[in-house]
């Protein structure tokens, strides 16, 4: 094995390890608010090592003299570009229902009940 | 807490300046996407029907962040009407096109006596002009359908 493909490995991994920790998040976070944070952060933490990896991964074998590794260095490119619209429409996506739910009027979790 | 939820209550739903920022970055790329996946069509994933999705969903995403008035600023209700009307009117022509030149309905090769390009050109050419009729005319249906069922049918003021 190469290293272009122990480092592809070890993004995929890192990748992963991030969506199971956003999947734990999910399920295990009190309230809606701290879940949304779980489900918004790590999907583009997540998401974006994943892409690099299969980006690199496309371009493993790289020779410049073929027109077919110009043709893979393009489609990089494009998944590349796909983390640039994860990147804008994640949080975007993530404020529009938090601010959903707090205009419903969902409380916030507390730890300790109030007195009222 | 209670204040910060009424004073959120009171303003319109589509004021809000992260939405409408990110929306902003996003609608134009949105749009080269859809037309590259009409343009590309024959040759990977997708088609007519799927990038007219995607030009569709663009204009609806603008409908909901900035409301449905400046969405009908960009494409009022006229320019819709004509381009759903234009759509099947460029696919149906295209077919109707092959008959007159001899062909069957959508028979592609049929329209090398126009301009001689060779029959295997023609048929993925007319592929093309076939999924560009279909394209303009899912847009503008798409749209429409949001606008109807957003305002219940007066498309004047929607969600």
């Amino acid at each position: 094995m190469s290293i272009v493909s122990w480092v592809v490995a070890v993004l995929l991994f890192l990748g992963v390890f991030f969506f199971a920790i956003g999947a734990i998040g999910i399920l295990r976070f009190p309230d809606f608010y701290s879940r949304l944070h779980a489900a918004g952060k790590c999907d583009a933490l997540a998401s974006t090592l994943a892409l690099v990896a299969i980006a690199l991964f496309n371009v493993r074998d790289f020779d410049w003299t073929l027109f077919q590794s110009w043709d893979n260095l393009r489609v990089s490119l494009k998944i590349l570009l796909i983390i640039l619209f994860v990147y804008v429409a994640t949080p975007a996506a993530t404020h529009a229902i938090t601010k959903a739910a707090f205009i419903v009027g969902i409380e916030p979790w507390e730890k300790r009940k109030r007195n009222r | 807490m209670r204040e910060l939820q009424e004073e959120a209550k009171l303003r319109m739903p589509w004021q809000d300046v992260i939405l409408q920022t990110s929306v902003r970055v996003l609608i134009p790329f949105i749009q080269l996407f859809g037309l590259y996946v009409v343009v590309h069509g024959h040759y990977s994933p997708g088609g007519g029907f799927q990038g007219g999705v995607i030009l569709g969903a663009a204009i609806i995403l603008m409908a909901l962040v900035f409301g449905l008035p400046a969405s009908k600023h960009y494409i009022s209700e006229n320019v819709n009407k004509t381009l759903s009307i234009t759509g099947p009117l460029v696919y149906c022509g295209i077919g109707a096109l092959c008959i007159l030149f001899g062909g069957y309905f959508l028979d592609y090769s049929a329209l090398n006596r126009i301009l001689p390009l060779g029959p295997i050109a023609w048929r993925s050419f007319g592929i093309f002009l076939v999924e560009v009729g279909v394209g303009i005319g899912v847009m503008s249906i798409m749209l429409r359908i949001y606008r109807v069922l957003s305002s219940a049918g007066t498309i004047d003021q929607g969600l």
